[in-house]
């Protein structure tokens, strides 16, 4: 196997007395779409504060593209080539679809301070930026006030934003998060378009989506990866059945 | 450019204060023209705090100091035999550039409520540090003798004084809408609308923040260096809070964000003081209600008034300046 895109090593994340991570150990190989599962609470949410640098671990390390980056701030993380979509959504609501995707590649196009031109008619970022949104499907609405647009979208967005930033590695914290059936098909169909082209860590509730997905899958229960593999192993494997998924919802 | 109710605002506006002086000799009113000086220094250290405020987010109650800078910089130099207006805008910028980077630099570390404590802490310290400074009057503050002259403009004049604040003003206005709309102002805008998606795509805003904040101080310390020639006259009263205050009143009356709001925010709150102070010294008893009024029914100031219902909340960054 290739070297890992990204690899955890002995992660430790304490609240307290609780432990959200605990001796969390993974990797994500090149261009393989890995999906995280776990019941809640399992933990998948610290894990991603922690890649995303927002959160700092107690002990352990993080290693992205042979580089440890368990100490780097959260603002540099990007621009090593790590995107993330949020759980909740988290957009520009007083911005354009456009406004939303062009600030993400403004944030790749070296430093900010240009204080005259107008970057709304700088076809710099809004060419790779409506390019971003094509990929999502999203170039129709691109004029529109984020606020204005439907949940879905708002998902389709955040992809479109982490996109744009050009990544090497996807981190996607539950995009089907509140969708609809409808909704929640097209972001299949999306993310399995990006798939190989592009590393995707997938953290999702839905398994219906993350077993049509996922080429491996890690087992998060209370903080720790009880299993990792491909979904047939995952399916087979019995400490899962055990401790998480019950016997009638693995018959997919 | 549409010519919706908006722009026209800015045209009338700006072409009355351009011709406000013709009026105020026609007549023999000359106060009008001072009257209107203030107005216009004012309304240029709104502008100020509105980049920081209502582009940014930044709740400052402390940009007063930066006006006291800027107006004891005319006053010191003054005080040291020091003439003209070249040195004292440089004084004036450097100054307001030079605290604002240090303070700011404090400030910008917090956040919402702590932000706007902090900035009037540091307001208040600058309030007794020139009560303290005896040579420059303490708190009595100091007259300041002498004439300015920026080139061949003799600022003493009070005409010419007007003109070089109406220009200052109209310059003001084109850097901050050029400026919001720029790259620069997309990072500002952004770290106020959400700051955690902002450092997820890779910007250190801190370090856009601070920069903007020493832009809005820079603009009202110009403010400061005017008000003081105006005046001839510089006092510790200047960083009081509440003046801090009354320029945070110009910025909500006017319309939070958008790029016009400040200059009316200016002209309404200092001619409702001008028109009931005739009536009532207590003229902020009438004040309050009015502020009141406005922030319940029009949520986006005298200048979301004038924005088409369809289209509000989502032109807060607008192009119209």
């Amino acid at each position: 196997m290739a070297e890992p895109l990204l690899a955890v090593e002995g992660l430790v994340k304490r609240f307290g007395g609780l432990t959200a991570t605990d001796d969390l150990s993974f990797s994500v190989a090149p261009g393989e779409l890995h999906a995280v599962i776990g019941p809640n609470g399992a933990g998948k949410t610290t894990l991603i504060a922690q890649l995303s640098g927002e959160l700092r671990q107690d002990s352990g390390r993080i290693l992205f593209a042979d580089q440890d980056i368990s100490q780097v701030p959260g603002w540099k993380r990007p621009h090593l080539g790590l995107a993330r979509s949020f759980q909740i959504t988290s957009i520009f609501h007083d911005m354009t679809a456009l406004q939303n995707t062009a600030l993400a590649v403004q944030a790749h196009a070296g430093h900010s301070f240009r204080f005259w031109r107008p970057a709304d008619s700088d076809p710099a970022l809004t060419d790779p930026a409506m390019e971003a949104l094509r990929q999502v499907g999203l170039e129709a609405r691109a004029n529109v006030p984020a606020a204005a647009l439907a949940h879905g979208e708002h998902r389709q967005l955040e992809i479109a934003m982490a996109l744009a930033t050009q990544p090497k590695l996807l981190l996607l914290d539950e995009p089907m998060a509140g969708m609809g059936p409808e909704d929640s098909a097209r972001m299949v169909n999306l993310l399995r378009a990006l798939r190989g082209s592009i590393t995707i860590l997938l953290i999702e509730h839905d398994m219906d989506a993350v077993f049509a997905l996922a080429e491996r899958i890690t087992v998060l229960v209370y903080g720790r990866a009880i299993a990792s593999g491909t979904p047939d192993a995952i399916r087979a494997d019995a400490e899962v059945r055990r401790a998480y998924l019950g016997d009638e919802s693995l018959a997919v | 450019m549409r010519l919706d109710l908006r722009t026209i605002t800015v045209i009338v506006v700006l072409a009355g204060l351009a011709l406000m002086p013709l009026l105020a000799w026609a007549v023999d009113e000359p106060y009008w023209l001072r009257f209107w000086s203030r107005v216009m220094i004012l309304a240029l250290a709104a502008v100020g705090v509105n980049l920081i405020l209502g582009f940014g987010g930044m709740v400052s109650f402390g940009h007063a100091m930066y006006i006291a800078i800027g107006a004891y910089a005319v006053g010191a130099l003054r005080f040291h035999g020091v003439e003209g207006g070249l040195p004292d805008l440089l004084l004036a910028v450097g100054a307001g550039a030079l605290v604002a980077l240090i303070i700011g630099a404090i400030c910008l570390r917090t956040a919402g409520i702590y932000f706007i404590m902090i900035t009037l802490a540091f307001a208040q310290m600058t309030y007794f540090f020139f009560i303290s400074q005896e040579q420059y009057g303490g708190d009595d503050g100091m007259r300041i003798e002498g004439g300015t002259r920026l080139g061949p403009l003799d600022l003493s004049n009070d005409a010419t004084l007007y003109y070089a604040t109406f220009l200052l003003l109209c310059g003001a206005l084109l850097v901050s809408w050029r400026l919001v709309n720029s790259r620069f102002g997309m990072v500002i805008r952004g770290a106020r609308s959400n700051e955690q998606r902002m450092t997820a795509l890779g910007f250190p805003t801190y370090r856009y923040r601070l920069t903007a904040y020493v832009i809005s101080a820079v603009i009202c310390a110009i403010a400061g260096a005017l008000l003081a020639n105006l005046t001839l006259y510089v006092s510790p009263a200047y960083t009081h809070w509440t003046r801090s205050g009354e320029l945070l009143i110009m910025v909500i009356l006017g319309g939070l964000g958008s790029l016009f709001g400040p200059v009316l925010g200016a002209i309404a709150l200092l001619l409702l003081e001008d028109v009931i102070a005739h009536f009532t010294r207590h003229w902020q008893l009438f004040l309050g209600p009015i502020l009141i009024l406005v922030v319940i029914f029009a949520r986006e100031g005298l200048f979301g008034l004038l924005t088409p219902r369809r289209q509000r909340s989502h032109t807060a960054g607008g192009s119209h300046g």
